[in-house]
């Protein structure tokens, strides 16, 4: 049976990753599962200078989700070359850097910095609805999306994964202008910008005020737009948004996803990542498919 | 060996006060490694709620393996917890944060409304001149469990018990010393006492809590601002799950 599929030029083991910011790098899960048997850990944001991140507190849970407002905390570059690659360069994961910024010149910077390490893939955060500057603005305007998307290329040593934010009027739009700026491949969906309010104090429960949802309340969303896009791209696509099981995974691949990302999951069963793998075989098992890469886009 | 989420089985549930409940907890090994002031996630068996809820242990039986938790009714999920009933499972990942250190010297154990549980086991645990104050918003609990294991001076806001006011007034009133004091409540509290306890010279922990998803130090969400940078975020941020949830007082910027 073969679970290895090719993303954008790399050979991952199996589809499974871990969604950035959901997985630390590995250190902490590594205690629960075995990291060897993910296809590619992909870690938490990492910028040219450290973050402090947003106030607390960052994080509710609401029905069959949750919303974070962690604002991308993060111990900067230098700290994360010298301690989180070495730890993950120990196993046989793929390892994806997941880069943020507040300007195209940090992301640059970042990517810059990033080529001459031991990393497999680049996925740069346009996304993330919890920080005022960069982030999400880069990944609402066409344009925008474009530009940043060439500036990381030509600076790239490694395939760039752009990832993509659901908060727009029309994701094909957003999936095409990453494609024309030269992105190796899309991640979506990211999280969803949703607000909540305890209605007994009257106030914010984050002190964000608002936070990205995630969590199995968005899959339907994302599973649309993964087909969405797998239909408006050429690119190879890593579907994420609410997977919790392994039939959520090959919903996904059967989108059009090449690979899958696990992320709010793991909070909620630290070993989710080697549960939907072992689903998966025995989906494939149950059903006589041979090959994973019989299922990548096989919804009629 | 990997870690792993593990069914525990309910050996009792008990109502102490309006909303505070205790749950005995068949550990499946995680008793012989449970320290006082530390915490287990228990998950909810409601698909709706995905993440853990963090519960301080309130005591441990390494022989009979089993663990105490005594936790206030918040929300949906403990609500869920206070129906359970003999014979049935939770979903449970522990033990996990740090504890209290064990230290021989005069100390004061200290509980503020639903920090008291901790204090059970501490004071069960340290072999020194124990001097336990807690304060309760109006009704007691735990208070027969924590004089087995030491003197025990209340306050309580409305003054039904004890003396009126908070812990620190309690202290005051009874004319105490220490040398170390070990704290859990509030965070208005645990201020009043990192503050005290630097114009006393007395040696602080402090336990904290937050909102956390994973529990487990991945996620970033149950960060406290830090006086010194962070070894493992390089901020001025700790991981209350990992890095705590006890803290040496000077540690935290309470402000």
């Amino acid at each position: 049976m073969n679970l290895k599929v090719n993303v954008a030029g790399v050979t991952w083991n199996n589809p499974i990753t871990t969604a950035s910011g959901t997985f630390g790098s590995g250190a902490e899960y590594g205690e629960f599962v075995d990291l060897n048997r993910i296809g590619a850990v992909t870690t938490k944001g990492v910028a040219n200078v450290p973050w402090e991140g947003n106030a607390t507190p960052r994080i509710a849970e609401t029905y069959g989700g949750m919303i974070n407002a962690v604002g991308l905390q993060n111990p900067g570059l230098d700290v994360f070359v010298k301690r989180d690659i070495p730890f993950l360069q120990q196993y046989d994961c793929k390892i994806i850097v997941n880069v943020c910024g507040k300007t195209t010149e940090d992301y640059v910077d970042a990517v810059e910095k990033l080529g001459s390490q031991p990393v497999d893939m680049l996925e740069i955060n346009v996304s993330c609805p919890n920080v005022k500057e960069g982030g999400i603005a880069f990944g609402q305007d066409p344009k925008a999306l474009y530009d940043i998307t060439q500036a990381v290329k030509k600076v790239a040593k490694q395939p760039v994964i752009m990832k993509l934010s659901p908060n727009v009027t029309d994701i094909t739009e957003m999936a095409r202008a990453a494609e024309a700026g030269g992105a190796d491949a899309l991640s979506l969906i990211n999280t969803l910008t949703g607000m909540k309010i305890d209605v007994y104090k009257r106030k914010f429960v984050l002190a964000n005020k608002t936070g990205g949802l995630s969590g199995p309340a968005i899959k339907p969303i994302a599973v649309r737009m993964v087909y969405q896009v797998a239909q408006a791209v050429n690119v190879p696509i890593i579907g994420m948004g609410g997977i919790m099981t392994a039939e959520d995974a090959i919903e996904f691949l059967l989108a059009g996803a090449t690979a899958v990302s696990v992320g709010t999951a793991n909070f909620h069963n630290p070993t989710a990542t080697m549960d939907i793998l072992n689903g998966i075989e025995a989906y494939m098992k149950q059903y006589g498919i041979e090959d994973i890469n019989e299922l990548i886009g096989a919804v009629q | 060996m990997l870690k792993t989420k593990v069914k525990a089985v309910v050996l009792s549930s008990e109502q102490l006060a309006s909303d505070v409940y205790s749950l005995v907890l068949k550990s499946q090994g995680m008793a012989q490694e449970a320290k006082p002031g530390q915490f287990v996630s228990i998950y909810s068996n409601d698909g709706s709620r995905l993440l853990p809820r963090p519960i301080s242990i309130c005591e441990m039986d390494k022989e009979a393996d089993t663990l105490r938790l005594v936790y206030r009714v918040v929300g949906a999920g403990t609500d869920e917890f206070s129906k359970l009933k003999e014979g049935d499972t939770v979903d449970v990942i522990g033990t996990l944060g740090n504890g209290f250190p064990l230290l021989k010297k005069k100390a004061f154990l200290i509980g503020g409304g639903i920090g008291i549980p901790p204090m059970v086991e501490l004071a069960k645990q340290l072999d020194c001149e124990k001097q336990i104050v807690v304060g309760y918003r109006d009704e007691l609990f735990l208070v027969e469990d924590l004089e087995k294991y030491g003197t025990v001076y209340i306050a309580s806001e409305d003054g039904k018990h004890g003396t009126k006011g908070n812990v620190i007034d309690a202290i005051r009133e009874n004319n105490l010393d220490a040398e170390v004091i070990y704290a859990c409540g509030p965070m208005p509290m645990l201020k009043a006492l990192k503050q005290y306890a630097s114009e006393n010279q007395i040696e602080c922990y402090v336990s904290l809590e937050e909102r956390m998803a994973c529990g487990i130090g991945a996620c970033l969400a149950c960060v406290t601002k830090s006086t010194q940078v962070d070894h493992h975020t390089y901020v001025k941020n700790k991981r209350i799950c990992k890095d705590g949830p006890v803290f040496r007082a000077e540690e935290v910027d309470f402000s």
